[in-house]
Order: C-alpha cells, then structure tokens, then sequence
C-alpha cells in the first residue's frame, strides 16, 4: 500500500496535473480570504465552505486517472500481479488523493494563524469546517475513484466524475429550484454541500461523521469489487 | 514448480481456454507456442493471477492462485505482453517502486544494480521510461520481472521488438536464468523457442495440442523419417542400388542443381536407419556422397502441422496417443 500510495502522490507531481489543482485551490482560497479579510470577517470556516464549489471542477481531476490510466497502458497487469490485496492497492490510491485534496486546503492553516494574530477567536469552527471539508471531499474522491475504475478511458472518467459530483453536492438546490419541498427536505439531510455546511456552522453532528465516512467506505468497497470483476469478465 | 490442471476461461459464452492441464518442473525452460488468439497470454494471465480462471486450479510451488493469491504471486516474475511501464517514471525509480512493491527483503541498493547490471540498463538508468526506445523498455519490463528474484518466471515474448543483437543477449540471459529459475517464453518465433527451450506446449483455439520435449515431438510426428541423398554417382545404377536395400520403402528420384550428381528420397520401412546401408550402396559403386541428411521434423512443421488442425486431425489425433502413453510413463511432467 505504501509503494503505491507513494507513486500514485509522486505521479500527480510528475505531471502538471498536481499543480493545477493546487493552484487553482491556492487561487480561490486567496480571493475568498482576501474578500473575507476587506469585510473584517474572522471566518475562515467560510472561505472553506465556499471552496465546496470549486471542488467540482478540481475533484474529477484528481480522481480520473486513478484507475482508468492504469488500465489503458496496462500498468494494472504489475499491479495485479504483485503479491498486494487489491484492497492495499485501493486505498494506497485513495489516500494519495486525499492526501493533494488535504494538501489544497493547507493555506487555510495560515489564514487562521493569520486571522489568530489579530483577534482572540476560538478556533473551533476552523477545525470543524475543515474536518467537514476533508470528509466530503474523502467522499467525492471515493466516488469518483470508483468512476475511474469501470473506464478505460481518462476523459470519460472526468465527465462523469463531473457529473456526479454536481448531483451528490448540490441534488438539494435542484430540488429547491423546482421547488419541491418535500424532496428538498430530504435531499438537505443528504446533500454533501448541506451536510459539510453543518459543519462550519459548529454544528458537530457524529451521524453527518458516520455519513461521510459510511460513503467513503461503500465507494472504496466498490471500487475493490469493480476491479476484481474486470478479473472474472 | 507449476501446476496447471483442466484450466478453463469463459469469457461470456466464449470459450477462450478449454480444459488445458500441463506441469513445469523447476528449473526447466519451456517455450509457449501457438497461433494468435489462441490462448497464450490468456494462460500467462491467469498463471500470473491477473485474470482470474472459469474452472480448474493453478499452483504454484504448491500455493493456488485463487486461494493463496499471495504468496503463489510472491514466487512469480511476469513479463506481460506488452511491458507494464509508468512513462512518467525514471529507470531506476520504477525498479525501486517494484522492489517496494513487492515488499522484497534484499539488500535493495545491491539488487536494484544487480538487475540493471544484467539487463543492460546501468546507461539508461536515469532516463524517463517514455524517451526509452522499444528494445529498452523490454529490457526494463524484464527487469522489473525478475525484482526479488522469483523462483518463477513467465515472459510473453521477451524478445519482440529487439534488435539481433539484443536478441541474442537476451536468450542467454533466459537460458543462465534458466539454471536457477522456472521460465515459461511465449514466442511466434520458433528458432528462438529452439534455441533456449528444451520442452514446448502447443495451444491451439484454447485447447492444449501437444506438449513434451522439442526432439521427442519431432520424433512422434516423422514416423517415417526420410533420408535424403546427393552424390556424384550413376544414376540408375545407385537407383537400384538403394531399391536393394533391405530397410528401403520407396526410393524417390529428385531434382538436382549440382552438376554430375544426383539427388533421392528414400523412405525407409518404419523404425529402421538406413543410412549407413546407403552410405555402403554410394561407396560399392564407386560414387561420392556430397549430402546425406535425416529428415527429421523442425518445430516449424510441429507447429504447422498442430495449428493447421482442419487438415490435421490424425496428426494431431497421434500425437495426443503418444502425449498419452509419456503421461503414463512420466506422471504427467513434460
């Protein structure tokens, strides 16, 4: 696992795609503190909750390859065949996307320091929100790991990480947009962006914990399970 | 060392390996043969645990590769097809990326160089596995196949895309590897199978056609081994001559481009050598013998001959009666 973890980290550098992501997160992160700053707000835990809708364009790009690569230049065959679970292999992948996503939202730690040198806040809602922020985004990159693995091709991976992304972090604006109530009641319980927002507002709930963690763990689950099938197909 | 019995794979209603069992001895070479599309690469993967079997049972060194996925792998060095390269990644840093990989317990520094010494890849070793020419890249794929040294190693076809001089480093580099590994080649090139294999197994449409050793097969197949003869002699009277021979069957005139000399086709009553009896016919008329050469079958033919099955049912039908009785006598090791 930590052959593969190391890699799957060292590759997103070995390409430009790594430093896309970090800086178009760098970006973001810099314009929405620096507004924050200009208003006199303190709260970081909104530059990250804004950060939400960044992450459907950045997220598909950190996941595509992740399998769908592996599989079109056959490298999955010096996978497969050496003596590692397929699970190792997995979450070696997993981890190291998580491990960019953790990496983008580093600034954050400096504007907190940042904003601590000025006013004597508590840094609660700080650790919350990112605590949020780095579950939901364990939850899209399971998804869209699971994306990558059914394709062999990177394109079609991005489009429908995409996609999906769209519907699992907004479903409840859409359903707002119809207004339909109802299913807008329900979807705001489920939708990622609704439940990471929980946490930035100091609402620390152990079954919106358990949620994400229960997506990241299903979506791993199935991407072993994907993989394997490709073996018996 | 590998046990292969009544493999099958399913892919869908497709049928692409049907029913094929072999075994290979440790520290035996042996060469996989077959047309496209029949079944090689499909074995290796499924050997290799890559795919995964529709029936039957694969073991290596005992452990089976459903069931003890690991540590049969841990015995195993695949050289896939076509070699499994990150091209984003340096020589010696995907050499090291395998030897983490396969958690190997050797001294790395010492290994790593070992491997890039025998493989050739000392030169090349900082250089982006994309820039590397084809020759190159199968070099560094072979290298990652022998990481850890497994005691078992299965390349399809090493050699593609070498240049002869390659070629040849890298059969002797599978041969001396054969004196301490188990090596199974897939190859199209048939001298090459010759010149390092001692044994072969022939697939055919995913059906195992013939299997044991490359002289032995030869020798199954030309039941009747003919005896071809050039010499300066007269030509009527050596035809009688040889017509005489007590072991001759039918003695064949043919065409012959040397000047003065003649050239004949005997074929001798089944199971008896004939050739000292025509080197005795030449010389008793005073003639000169420029050839005098036993047909013996070349894998070319075996090959042919197995593979084109429409034509060859009784050839193949014979040759699986004499793969039957070397079962028996030998428990099923080719």
């Amino acid at each position: 696992m930590t052959a593969i973890f190391k890699r799957e980290f060292k590759s997103y550098f070995l390409n430009p795609i790594g430093y896309i992501v970090l800086a178009v997160n760098f970006f973001f992160l810099s314009v929405y503190f620096t507004y924050l700053y200009s208003l006199g707000s303190a709260a970081i835990e909104d530059v990250i909750a804004s950060m939400h809708f960044i992450q459907v364009f950045t997220m598909p790009v950190i996941t595509m390859r992740l399998f769908s690569d592996e599989r079109k230049h056959k490298t999955d065959q010096v996978l497969f065949t050496a003596p590692v679970k397929l699970s190792g292999i997995v979450l070696g992948k997993f981890f190291a996307a998580f491990c960019l996503y953790a990496l983008c939202l580093s600034p954050t730690l400096i504007f907190e320091i940042i904003i601590l040198s000025h006013v004597k806040i508590s840094i609660l809602p700080y650790l919350y929100s990112l605590l949020g922020s780095l579950l939901l985004g364990g939850a899209l990159i399971s998804i869209g790991m699971f994306i990558s693995s059914l394709t062999e091709s990177v394109v079609i991976a991005a489009v429908m990480t995409l996609i999906t992304d769209i519907i699992v972090l907004f479903a409840n604006s859409f359903a707002m947009l119809f207004g339909n109530d109802t299913l807008s009641n329900i979807l705001s319980k489920i939708a990622f962006v609704d439940v990471a927002s929980r946490f930035s507002v100091q609402v620390f709930s152990i079954p919106d914990v358990v949620y994400f963690l229960s997506i990241i763990a299903a979506f791993l689950f199935l991407s072993v399970r994907s993989i394997d099938r490709k073996r018996w197909a | 060392m590998i046990e292969v019995s009544h493999l099958s794979k399913k892919y869908g209603n497709f049928l692409a390996v049907h029913d094929v069992s072999f075994s290979v001895g440790s520290g035996e070479i042996v060469g996989f043969l077959g047309p496209n599309g029949a079944g090689k690469s499909t074995i290796m993967n499924i050997i290799t645990g890559y795919l995964s079997l529709s029936e039957g049972e694969v073991k290596i060194d005992g452990f089976d590769i459903t069931r003890d996925p690991e540590k049969a792998k841990k015995r195993i060095g695949y050289l896939p097809e076509i070699p499994p390269l990150y091209p984003d990644m340096k020589v010696k840093e995907y050499l090291n990326f395998l030897f983490d990989l396969k958690r190997v317990k050797m001294p790395r520094a010492a290994h790593i160089d070992e491997i890039m010494e025998i493989t050739g890849l000392k030169t090349h070793q900082n250089r982006l596995i994309k820039n590397l020419s084809k020759g190159y890249r199968q070099r560094v794929g072979l290298g990652g196949a022998l990481i850890g040294n497994p005691d078992v190693l299965i390349l399809d076809e090493p050699t593609v895309g070498l240049d002869p001089k390659q070629i040849i480093e890298i059969r002797s580099l599978i041969k001396r590897l054969g004196e301490n590994h188990t090596v199974i080649i897939s190859s199209h090139i048939l001298s090459e199978i010759q010149a390092v294999c001692e044994k072969v197994i022939i697939i055919n449409g995913g059906h195992l056609v013939a299997k044991g050793n490359i002289t032995e097969l030869s020798e199954s197949l030309s039941a009747d081994k003919t005896v071809s003869l050039c010499a300066v002699c007269d030509k009527a009277a050596l035809k009688t001559a040889l017509e005489n021979i007590p072991g001759a069957e039918k003695v064949e005139e043919k065409p012959e481009k040397t000047k003065g000399a003649c050239r004949f086709v005997i074929t001798p009553k089944s199971g008896e050598d004939i050739r000292s009896a025509v080197f005795d016919a030449v010389v008793s008329l005073g003639g000169k013998i420029l050839e005098l050469s036993a047909n013996a079958v070349t894998l070319e033919q075996i090959f042919l001959l197995l593979t084109e099955n429409a034509e060859n049912a009784d050839a193949i039908s014979m040759l699986k009666t004499t793969n039957k009785k070397e079962d028996e006598t030998d428990d099923g090791d080719i």
